[in-house]
Formats: structure tokens, sequence, C-alpha cells
């Protein structure tokens, strides 16, 4: 759902603030490219269906449940299977999220981002700390065990106290899932030319660490797994659609912009692809209406490119890459023949940053603070 | 009206297949016309020119000569279009400037010739052009292409003036007794001044001032009055074709196909395809396979005679065959040799390595075949513990080094590490074991890794110039204290007109090396100029500082500094080292030190989070984009120790951050 309210100052997203949005013919659309693309990929089962992007709580229950529909239709999709909506706390009343699952909506992801009122009206965020707080309530109430919460952390300006206590504060108000993200500076967002002209001031490298380092270990004793860089969950209620991504399962995006990995069996393909769909919305919807899908780029992935996004992706969690999942991309040169070789794995197994055991290669609790310092160097061994 | 008319056949014949119906009367503005659009360089025509009809009374042949920016390659490309030597259209932009590092920053590095054909008063001439560099650096290029040249256009623009390096080319061209033709451009800017240029011209080169001409060499106007200015002022040059050959190498290229292409300047007899040649420098034989005129690309001739300028080639396929400077004759009939050249003296050494050694050879053949084109590069074997086998290559300066550097990487595909660049110090040796071992008592240093100790020297010198700076008078105070800050002394200051200052300072020449005259630019928004002269060497307190990463040397950045700004150098460096550096997974130690002692420490923190927040499935494809960079990035990073630096970080803590 690429439509918001309001433009947030943090966010780059692909998304659109139109004073009026044709929904059922944004419905129409999403259900036939839902369509062509599971019919190209045949896939048998779904396992999970996420609505996200955007503001996907400002489109109505009835959209959400014809996608569902036509994800039934061309699928099995089993009961059980978790379907998650994204929600900002501004378009989450009772009665709305009633109507979300009614239409099928079985978990529940809302963009808290702060509970506080000035660093929300920082972000640019329409809801206040209270509104947030009440649609927490309102979804643990519908979608018990299955609610999530986004808070943001490393705005300009905050401090690590303050920090802590939006920690201590949400701990007390959240359900079983959290995502807790260092803010990103994106170009091209307010927030990033206001900090880059020096209008607000950058937040330091070293509070930032200290920032997520409290946040993992208040969390970890909250009885929360550390199962992802900024993901949490306790009582297993691990997001099942996010773990396919960092697993490199397949995965279809439908709607403006979305992304998509998976062989295109329905053309007699064999080999994974990376998709990307039509940014602009009108453009999209054309699209879909001429030729049933918006895909606007497709490119074969090699066996390495494969292998890169697998290690990539794989060492975000705390599973790391398991052995079984390696083979099923490498089924000749195994996870120990590519790293335990003298060369940069090892160096950083020594340097203790990674781990490589009878389960598979993964990070150490020090080492996925930096992991992005440690993808080059295994990137580089790999393509050797 | 021969010229025209033939000129005209030659290009009548690609349009049309019947020539005969062509007249022979065109006027030589045909060749503005769409035939000429489609083929801009007339060396496309197959007909061989008669360069008989060239008699030496009809030949001119001069150099354009200005401070860089005045407008010389402009003047050049319109000089080019009324002759018809190249097509008039909007897109002929330095087109005598054929590298791409030239296209790029605007300037002209090597030097290229072409011959102007030119009807005045009926007469047909043959006008050679001969390009010259625009910058410091090549002021030996300069005077090489002057050795072939009666006289020059002096351009000065009616906006800036007078600069530094309008004051060293004059002086250049006045020493060779050249006829100096002055010419203001770019009259029809809205600041132009001509009447104030013309009184500094006056004031500092004695040329009254009814002798400039006022052009625009942009819009074309006064244009063809410079071209009559050329064959009245400039005398034809002096020499024979009954004379025996004698022809002056004075610029060479290196074609992969053809071998060596010898620009020469006959100052006597004829040269043509099958004579039997001989190098005055060498004493080899050689026959001669193509004679021809640049125009500006090379174009076939039957023959050349003296006075006149074209290329030959004569199958010479080492690099070290076509000596430039070097004198031609014919085989048994040899001739006095020309005076030739000073051999260009490099101002900064710097030592140069292939990124990865098994790239050794490709290396070595690159340089070998741009050294070629370049011969002012004097290349040393050398090698480093840290670095491998490599070369100290000596550069007229600083953007003659990165120029070089530059051609490296575009033309041949080169990726190289190249050390802090170092002036030629000098030190006299006192010990007598050091005496023996070098064989004398004073000796060149180019390395810092062969500085000799302090107990082991009486005295160390080092290089000074002449610098001579021409600068709006606001900006004065400014100059002078950046004078004093690089340990400069004030030779001269004279007012060239109400507003404008020439000074003249002696500097230490390591101190103008890496970033003077950008900090000059900088300081004086745009306004001051700069150029220098060799001036000698003068005794100097030297010490070696060497810069260590993690206990490690730098041997990149081994420099030899002047004690007095040890410290300062050493604190500066470790700075912007830690800025320049990436942080990485372990804590850097940035030292700088002299012998034992370390006079200069930073500490650049051991990264604690790195790692992005969100990764799923939209984001994918931007993230291993980014992570695939970073490992090709990695590739590249000079590793000391175990501490990465990018491989531009060195050149870049060298020079002078102006906001800093």
């Amino acid at each position: 759902w690429p439509y918001c309210r309001q433009r947030c100052s943090y966010c780059s997203f692909n998304k659109y603030v139109v004073p009026a949005v044709d929904e059922a013919a944004v419905r129409a659309s999403m259900v036939r490219e839902t369509r062509t693309l599971l019919r190209l990929s045949q896939v048998q089962s779904i396992t999970s269906v996420f609505f996200g992007g955007g503001t996907p709580s400002l489109a109505s229950p009835q959209t959400i449940a014809a996608v569902l529909e036509a994800v039934a239709g061309a699928a099995n999709l089993p009961v059980g299977a978790e379907v998650t909506l994204e929600a900002n706390p501004s378009s989450t009343s009772t009665q709305r999220l009633a109507g979300f699952r009614a239409a099928g909506v079985n978990r529940l992801s809302i963009g808290v981002q702060s509970l506080d009122d000035a660093e929300l009206r920082l972000l640019g965020r329409e809801h206040t700390a209270a509104e947030a707080q009440g649609a927490v309530e309102a979804a643990r109430g519908l979608f018990p065990g299955r609610t999530s919460i986004d808070l943001l952390f490393g705005l300009p300006g905050q401090s690590w106290d303050a920090w802590a206590r939006s920690l201590e504060a949400a701990l007390g108000l959240c359900d079983d899932h959290v995502s807790l993200y260092q803010l990103t500076l994106e170009r091209g967002t307010v927030l990033a030319a206001q900090v880059s002209g020096g209008t607000l001031p950058a937040p330091p490298q070293d509070l930032l660490a200290d920032m997520y380092q409290t946040a993992r270990a208040m969390l970890v004793a909250a009885g929360f797994r550390h199962y992802e860089v900024s993901n949490f969950a306790r009582k297993g209620a691990l997001s099942t659609h996010n773990l396919s991504y960092w697993r490199a399962e397949q995965y279809i995006g439908v709607g403006p912009g979305a992304h998509g990995r998976f062989v295109p069996r329905g053309e007699g393909g064999h080999r994974r692809e990376a998709r990307v769909q039509t940014l602009e919305p009108d453009a999209w919807m054309r699209e879909v209406q001429s030729r049933g899908h918006g895909t606007r780029k497709r490119v074969v992935l090699s066996p390495l490119e494969q292998l890169e996004e697998v290690l990539a992706l794989g060492l975000r969690t705390d599973e790391g890459v398991t052995h079984e999942r390696w083979g099923h991309f490498s089924p000749q040169l195994s996870l120990e023949a590519v790293f335990g070789a003298p060369g940069e794995a090892r160096d950083l197994q020594q340097q203790g940053w990674l781990v490589l055991d009878s389960s598979g290669l993964r990070c150490t609790w020090e080492g996925l603070a930096l992991l992005d310092s440690l993808l080059p160097s295994l990137l580089c061994q790999l393509q050797r | 009206m021969a010229l025209a008319g033939r000129t005209a056949m030659r290009w009548a014949r690609l349009r049309s297949p019947f020539p005969a119906t062509v007249p022979l009367c065109l006027p030589l503005r045909l060749f503005s016309g769409p035939v000429a659009c489609q083929r801009p360089y007339s060396s496309h025509g197959t007909e061989k020119i008669d360069m008989s009809m060239y008699p030496v009374e009809s030949i001119r042949n001069f150099s354009i000569i200005a401070h860089v920016d005045h407008g010389k390659s402009t003047l050049a490309d319109r000089l080019l279009e009324i002759t018809g030597t190249i097509a008039k259209t909007d897109h002929n932009k330095q087109v005598l400037d054929k590298l791409q590092v030239e296209r790029e920053r605007g300037i002209t590095v090597k030097a290229q010739s072409a011959s102007l054909f030119y009807s005045h008063e009926g007469v047909n001439y043959l006008l050679n052009l001969i390009d010259t560099p625009g910058h410091v650096d090549f002021s030996y290029e300069v005077s090489r292409s002057l050795s072939a040249c009666q006289g020059v256009i002096l351009v000065v623009d009616a906006n800036e003036g007078i600069q530094a390096q309008t004051v060293a080319n004059f002086y250049l061209a006045f020493e060779a007794q050249l006829a100096i033709i002055p010419v203001i451009n770019k009259i029809d800017l809205k600041n132009a001044d001509p009447e104030r240029v013309e009184k500094q011209i006056e004031k500092l080169f004695d040329i009254p001032t009814d002798e400039c001409i006022r052009i625009s060499a942009k819009q074309g106007i006064n244009v063809e009055k410079v071209l009559h200015k050329v064959i009245e002022k400039i005398p034809p040059p002096h020499c024979n074709t009954a004379d025996p050959l004698k022809a002056l190498v004075f610029d060479s290229t290196f074609d992969h196909y053809r071998g060596v292409i010898a620009n020469i300047a006959l100052f006597g007899g004829e040269i043509q395809k099958g004579h039997k040649i001989v190098s005055a420098h060498t004493k080899k034989r050689y026959e001669v396979n193509e004679v021809g005129i640049l125009t500006p690309n090379e174009q076939p001739t039957h023959k050349l005679y003296a006075g006149q300028v074209g290329y030959l080639i004569a199958g010479m396929k080492e690099v070290t065959e076509a000596q430039i400077g070097d004198t031609l004759f014919l085989y048994k009939q040899p001739v006095e040799p020309l005076p030739g050249f000073k051999s260009a003296k490099p101002m900064v050494f710097a030592g140069m390595y292939p990124a990865d050694q098994t790239e050794y050879n490709n290396l070595k053949s690159a340089l070998e075949r741009l050294t070629l084109n370049d011969s002012s590069v004097t290349v040393h074997r050398d090698s480093s513990l840290a670095l491998g086998a490599g070369w100290r290559l000596g550069f007229l300066g600083l953007l003659h080094m990165e120029v070089f550097n530059q051609r490296l990487e575009q033309e041949y595909n080169m990726s190289v590490i190249l050390t802090a660049p170092t002036v030629p110090y000098r030190a006299i040796l006192s010990s007598a074991k050091l005496k023996k071992e070098y064989g004398k008592e004073e000796i060149t240093i180019i390395n810092p890794a062969q500085f000799p100790d302090k107990l082991a020297v009486s005295e160390y010198l080092e290089p000074t110039v002449l610098g001579t700076i021409v600068t709006p008078q606001e900006y004065i105070g400014k100059i002078i204290t950046l004078c004093q800050d690089c340990r400069a002394i004030q030779k001269d200051m004279l007012y060239i007109d109400e507003h404008r200052v020439m000074l003249k300072y002696l500097f230490p020449l390591n101190e103008i090396v890496v970033d003077f005259y950008d900090a000059l630019k900088s300081l004086s928004s745009g306004y001051a100029s700069f150029d220098y002269e060799d001036a000698g060497y003068q005794a100097a307190d030297l010490t070696k500082m060497d810069i260590l990463l993690n206990g490690n040397p730098v041997e990149e950045l081994s420099m030899i500094v002047h004690n007095d700004k040890a410290y300062a150098t050493g604190k500066l460096l470790c700075e912007r080292l830690k800025d320049a550096i990436p942080r990485q997974l372990f804590e850097i130690a940035i030292q700088a030190t002299i012998g034992k002692k370390i006079i200069a420490r930073e500490t650049l923190k051991a990264y604690r989070k790195n790692v992005v927040a969100k990764c799923y499935g939209g984001d994918i494809t931007r993230r291993m984009k980014l992570l695939k960079r970073q490992a090709e990035g990695k590739k590249l990073m000079r590793k000391i120790g175990n501490v990465e630096v990018p491989r531009d970080a060195f050149i870049h803590v060298l020079k002078r951050q102006t906001d800093k």
C-alpha cells in the first residue's frame, strides 16, 4: 500500500501522499498482479503474507480481504499462515483493527517509533505517544501474542538516558515482538538535510553503539531472543515472514515498487530472479491492467550472487547461515570448504567476531553489531 | 588563388566524383560547408599535398603562449577554422588538446602542431602553429615548442590582465629572440578593460600600446587580423632547401601500430620517403617510411622542405630512439647537430609501485610508452621492502605528476601506489665511509629512504625557486603571510598598474610542491597567479620523518622535512590521516616519528557498531550492491600491517585543506 497521509521526516520509502486514492482500482490491480505472479512462480503453498510499505492500515479491510482471497485462490494458504499488517497508531481504531482481523490478518506490526511527543514531532509522525499506547493496547486485545512494535533510536539530540527511559516504557507496553531500528539518515529526507545542514546534531558513533548495546541487554534480560540485528521476540513470536527474507527463501512482491525473489517456473524458468515492480502507482496500475503485472525489472541471479545474498542476509540472524541452507544453494562447495580454509573468515573467527561450527556460520554477540565491517571481507573470500 | 583551388579540389573530390567540374577559384570559405562538417579533419583527404609549393619565404612558424584560461586553445580553434583546417562547427573546443586528461582539466599538457594554409595578398602561406602547454609545470615544453618557431602570439585576457605565466612566457620568447605579437583576448566580456592591459604590457614588456590587437577568439572578432600580423611581423625561418638535411626532433609520440612518430622542424634540406637518415644522437640509421604535416592529424605528403614543420615515421621502434632535441641528417651527409635542449629538470620525485606486484611488467611497459610521449619524466628503478619493486619517477611539478598518474590510469588502465612527493635534496657528506661508498662528497637525495644520518653529513641543501606572483592588491596581506609560512623571502614587489602587484619570492621548493598553488588560488578567490623558475640550492636544517600506523611505517608518507616545521607537519598529517582512514575493527595508533622519537600521535578508535538497521525484501538489492562495491574497494586497499587504507588517502592528506 504505497500511500501515506503525510511524509515522515526520516522516510525515503517509495510512498505517495495524494488527496484521494481510487481504492477500487488499486485493489483490482493488487488482486490481478497477485494472481499473475503466483501463477508465474507456480508456488504451491504460501507460508506468510505481509502488508507493508507506505501505510497499509489506511487501506480498507475489504481490500486486504480481496488480496488474501486472491492468494488463497491461486495457491494454498494454510489457516495458520502468518498474515501481518503494518499499521500506524493514527489509523488503528479498535473497530478498524477488528475489520482487518475479520479480513484474515492475524499479526500486527505497529509503527510506534517513539514514546516521546517531542521525538514524534521531530520524526514528522502524526500521532502522539498516548495515541501510540492506545493503539498497542487495542491491538494486543485483538491480536494477543501477535502484536509487534517498531521503535527508532539514534535520533538527532537523543540522549542515552532518554533512550533507556523509552525502552523501559516500551517494555511495559509491548507484546512478544519488538523491532528496534537505529535511525538511518537517508539521502533526500528532511531529517538528513537538517543534519547535514547543521541545524540538527549528528548522533555520535559511540553513543549509537551504547544505545544499541543497552537495548540488546535490556531486551534479553526481559526474556526476548535477539534473533536478528534489529528484531527481538519472546515465546517464539518470531516473524515468519521476515525470517524468510533472511533465509533467502522465495518471495513475491506485489504492488508499486515491490521487490521479489523467485524462480519463474510458470514460464519455464529454473533460475532465481530478482524482480522489481514499477515504482509509480498510476504507471504500475496501467501496466497491471494491460499485461497482468507491473514487473519493471528482472535480473537472473547467478549462483554466486545467490550465495552472496544467503551470506549477507543469513548472518543477520542469530541462527546464521546453517549448513542445510548453504547446501541448498551450494550443493558442491560446503561452508567449511569456503570459510574453513585460511583466510578472512578464519581471521575473523580468531578475532572473536564469527563462529563456524556444526550448526553453521554465524556472528558472535559482538560480531553482530559489526556485521557490515565483516561482510566485505567474507564476500572477497567467497568470490575467490 | 592556387591554394584555394588546390585545397578545394581535395575537398571536392571527397564530395563529388567529378572533380574537373569544380572551379579552381572557390573561396576558402567553402570549407565551412556541410561536407566539412561531416569530415572535421582535413587529414581524411587522400591526395598528397605537394609541399614544394611553400618555399621558405612563405612559411611562418609560430606558437601561441598565454596564461592558463586566457584563451589560447580557443584562438587556436578559430585559426584552424579560418584557414579551413577544420570545419567551423560549434563543437570545436580544444581541438589540439587530444588527451582525455587535457579535455577534462581544460589544460594543454602535450604540445601539438597544426599546419594552416592561408592566402594573403596573393601569396599562399604555410603557417605552422605549434601549440604549447599552459601550466607552470610544463614550461620546459613551452621552450621546446618555441625552438621550432620564429615568433609567438602572446595572448592576455582583457579582463584578468597580465598574470604570472604571461610574464614567464614573455621572457621565454624574449630570450629566444622571437617576434612577439601581443593579443588582448576576450574583449567581448562585460568587464573587459583592454586599455588597462595595453598599459600593463607597455609597462612590463616595453611594447607600445598600439601594437596590441584586441580580439575575441570566442566570437571570432579580429582573429583574421592576427593572421595578417603573423605574416607581417614574424620572419620566415632562416634556412635553405639546397643545404643538406638538418631536422630537429622537437616532439615525439608513440603509436601502437606505426611505432614512433617524430615531430620535426627542418632547418635545411628536404626529406621524403625512402631517404636514409641518421640520428646525430644515437648514430643509428633509418629509412624514412612516411613524412607529412599535421593538420592537426597526420597528413602524409610527398616531401618536407627546409623551414617546414611536420612529422616523420622511420621505423623507430624503441622508446629511446626518438630523442627529443636530436638532429636527423642524411646518411653520409653529416651536419653540425643543432644545440638541442637542456634536458628537463625534474623538480618533484615520487616512488611508483604496482598496486599488485604481478602487474609489474605491464606497468613497466606502460611507463615506457608514456615516457616516450612525455620525455620530461625521469625513471629510475627502485624497490622497497613494503611496496616491492617499482620506480622512482621525477616530474616537473605536482600537476605534472597528477596528470601522468591520470594518464596511466586512463590510457593504460593501471592502478599504482604513489609515495609522497619529495624534492631533490642534497647532502654534503662528512663520513669518510659514505664518501667512499658514493664515490663523491655531495649527493642528491630523491628518496627519503636514502636520507643520510645527520652525523654523517656536514650540511644539507634544499632546492629553491624564484616565484612570481601577480595579484590584485587586496590580497597582498594574505599572500605575504602564506609566503612567510612557506619560509619564503621576498625579493621584489612592483605595482604593474594601479590595482595589480607583482611579487617575487625565493621559496624552498618543497614548500610549494604540493599545494601552494591551490592555497594561493583559494585565498585570492582565484585572482592571484603563480609561476616559478629554478633558483639553485641553499643550506637547510633537514630531518627525516616517518608515519606509523600501529607501529608499521607508511612508506608512502616518509618525508624529508625542515626541522622548524617537523612538529607542525607531523601533527597535521596525523590529524588528517585520522580523518582519511575509515574506522576499522580495531583501534589504530597514528604516529609521526623522527628516529625513535614520537613527535605526534592520534588514535582512531575501533568501530563498535556498524550494521545497517533495516534489511528486508526491498532493501536487499541496494544492500548487496553497496556490499559488493565495498568488497571491490577492499581489494584495492593498501594494507599496512593489518590496517586498510584507501589508496588515495595519502595524497589527500598531503594536500592542504583550505577549509581548515
